[in-house]
């Protein structure tokens, strides 16, 4: 398949594949073993200049697009879909300061981030608020100069290792979801601590952290935009983002496959490679197909965001849903193919299995997704 | 700190074939890549910039697709990437090619330090690096694991024996070749990689170079080669059973008669 990539684009996608196969693949069981932060893997992608794009030249990024991050993704979760969300969820945690921030947040906060020499991390998950992001707890309560936030998120990817936070509290708890609004927190803020290191099923060498705030005082000039845009700076963020998980997906997926490709050729059954046997050829086929209408659903809609088109909320969360479906039905497809040795830890396979269930869970599971996608249809069919 | 890297193009395999008629290398279907030494020569190159300051400019000899090779040290942060490309300079042996590549250093000029990886892993002759210090009277120090100190016109460095390594100093410019031990190679950074695309590769010909006819190319060659193959496999043999005194006897009749 000819995906019509740009020069850039071709160029990101080569340099992200050869990080993921030199430096990635031959670590990846290691940090999915002792889940420990993949430092020495995150400095060779900043060092690549990957963490750029997703922040806008101005502020030290470069190639900035969607689409480019998507490839990026995916290319780096076909060796390891840990170590990708670790990169992913900078972006993440970026994309509120480059869609809402002022000229002074993003002069402020951007370059490092782009240069990657810190990496950032989105705090809206409660351990009362997953789905239903209106039951946020945590407050943030105005005094003089500061905000001052009391409360807990739980299941923060980069948790503990980023140095930037953009974290979502109540301002105004009588307006409900209007009432939320959106903060720039660092690393080290008096009153900001972490908690509990969640112990994971799946992508297991990023950090997953709960982040604890005691009469936290935040700067009021590390407010984004202004009080009661939370909610709305949330939504658009994920918007973004949403094709991103939807790539690591994807990327998860086409590992998957092609190392169950390279398995059914070596594997020798009845004096034949198992490739030979229609059983597994027609698994292939479905694996193969399904991974491409995946890819198809998530670089258009990379593509709608790059070329300003607003509005994007059903295709990304139809690339999202689609792709993560995708992912864990190819992946554990891919472990049958490689019979019991698949279901073994010497094996790469089961990793692939346990990365890929998080990608219908979270930025929204993929209920939430659907009902997105459905209110989406039906209001467009009312027009 | 001027530094020079001197680099070839080399099929991306460890399994070359030769082409029995004509004597050369099969090129077809093979991907091109940086011979790998010269990616230590390259990322050496590179660290002692980013320490010292200084212009790191590529040369490479070879066809013109070899600028693909130029290019990828620019995305590893070379500054400049040289061509020779002539159909004068086909068919260059070992000397004519550290002959020709020092007639381009010589007009780049103003150099500190000439860095190649200690072979190419196509012909393996690791003759390259040394032929050019011998053509520019320069020192040579083959085999660096390690650059030590770099003062301003003396370089210490340590030189991988097969038992140890070896310290010593030299005077600059000299020519350094490389071994795997000196570092790890990065990878390219996307700023590179688009730096490289829009370089421009400049190119010299014998026109620029002005070298001795009689030293360039194939008739600048003293290496011959009249015939390349892959030696036969050695077959079975023949083990001999028995007591020693019998054997020794059995196997000195089995000599005499190879001999006759």
């Amino acid at each position: 398949m000819d995906y019509l990539l740009t020069e850039e684009q071709k160029m990101v996608k080569d340099l992200a594949r050869k990080i993921a196969e030199e430096k990635i693949r031959p670590v990846a069981a290691k940090y999915d073993q002792s889940e420990e932060y993949p430092w020495e893997v995150i400095n060779v992608i900043a060092e690549a200049g990957l963490f750029g794009l997703f922040i806008p030249e101005e502020y030290g990024g470069m190639a900035n697009s969607v689409m480019n991050l998507c490839l990026a993704t995916e290319e780096l979760s076909r060796a390891c879909g840990g170590i990708a969300v670790c990169y992913a969820a900078s972006a993440l945690g970026t994309f509120p300061i480059v869609l809402f921030g002022n000229e002074e947040q993003k002069r402020k906060y951007l370059p490092d981030l782009a240069s990657g020499k810190k990496v950032a991390a989105f705090a809206v998950t409660e351990p009362e608020a997953g789905s239903d992001a209106s039951a946020i707890k945590t407050t943030a309560k105005k005094e003089g100069d500061y905000y001052v936030l009391n409360g807990l998120k739980h299941f923060i990817t980069n948790g503990g290792d980023a140095e930037t936070y953009v974290v979502i509290a109540m301002t105004d708890k009588t307006k409900g979801a209007r009432g939320a609004s959106a903060f720039i927190l660092e690393k080290g803020m008096p009153g900001f601590t972490f908690g509990k290191k969640e112990e994971k099923f799946g992508i297991r060498a990023s950090s997953t952290r709960e982040l604890i705030f005691t009469d936290c005082k935040v700067p009021k000039a590390n407010l984004i935009a202004k009080e009661g845009m939370g909610f709305i700076a949330t939504m658009r963020t994920f918007d973004m983002s949403r094709p991103g998980v939807a790539a690591q997906a994807l990327g998860i997926a086409q590992g998957a496959l092609d190392l169950a490709v390279k398995y059914a050729k070596e594997r020798q059954q009845f004096g034949k490679s198992i490739s030979s046997f229609q059983g597994i050829q027609w698994m292939i086929a479905d694996m193969a197909t399904e991974i491409e209408a995946a890819r198809g659903l998530v670089y258009s809609t990379a593509r709608m965001v790059d070329a300003g088109i607003t509005g994007v909320s059903k295709e990304s969360a139809m690339a999202k849903m689609y792709a993560s479906d995708v992912a864990m039905k190819v992946s554990v497809d891919a472990l049958q193919i490689f019979g019991g040795y698949g279901y073994m830890r010497d094996y790469p396979i089961e990793k692939y299995v346990r990365d890929a269930k998080i990608t219908q869970i979270y930025e929204g599971t993929n209920q939430i997704q659907r009902n997105i996608i459905a209110l989406q249809v039906i209001k467009e069919a009312a027009k | 700190m001027n530094i020079i890297v001197c680099i070839k193009q080399v099929p991306e395999t460890t399994e070359v074939r030769i082409n029995p008629e004509t004597n050369t290398l099969i090129r077809e279907g093979v991907k091109a890549i940086i011979n790998p030494f010269d990616m230590y020569a390259i990322e050496e190159s590179v660290r002692l910039k980013e320490r010292f300051g200084g212009k790191i400019t590529v040369i490479s000899m070879g066809p013109p697709q070899a600028d693909a090779a130029l290019k990828e040290a620019i995305s590893l942060g070379v500054d400049e990437g040289i061509l020779l490309c002539d159909r004068a300079f086909a068919g260059s042996d070992t000397w004519a090619t550290s002959y020709t590549l020092s007639g381009a250093i010589k007009l780049i000029g103003d150099y500190d330090l000439i860095i190649c990886g200690k072979q190419a892993s196509d012909g393996d002759t690791a003759q390259v690096g040394p032929g050019i210090s011998a053509h520019l009277n320069i020192p040579q120090v083959t085999y660096v694991k390690k650059i030590e100190e770099v003062k301003d016109k003396t370089m210490r460095v340590e030189r991988l024996m097969e038992e140890g390594f070896e310290i010593i100093e030299t005077p600059l410019p000299a020519v350094l070749t490389v071994v795997k031990e000196i570092n790890e190679p990065r990878l390219p950074s996307l700023k590179g990689m688009m730096r490289a695309k829009s370089a421009k590769i400049t190119v010299w010909t014998q026109k620029e170079l002005n070298l001795d006819p009689q030293n360039i190319g194939l008739c600048g060659s003293p290496t011959q080669v009249v015939k390349i193959f892959t030696p036969p496999q050695r077959s079975g043999g023949q083990i001999l059973a028995g007591e020693v005194p019998e054997i020794a006897q059995k196997l000195v009749e089995l000599l005499r008669s190879e001999i006759n």
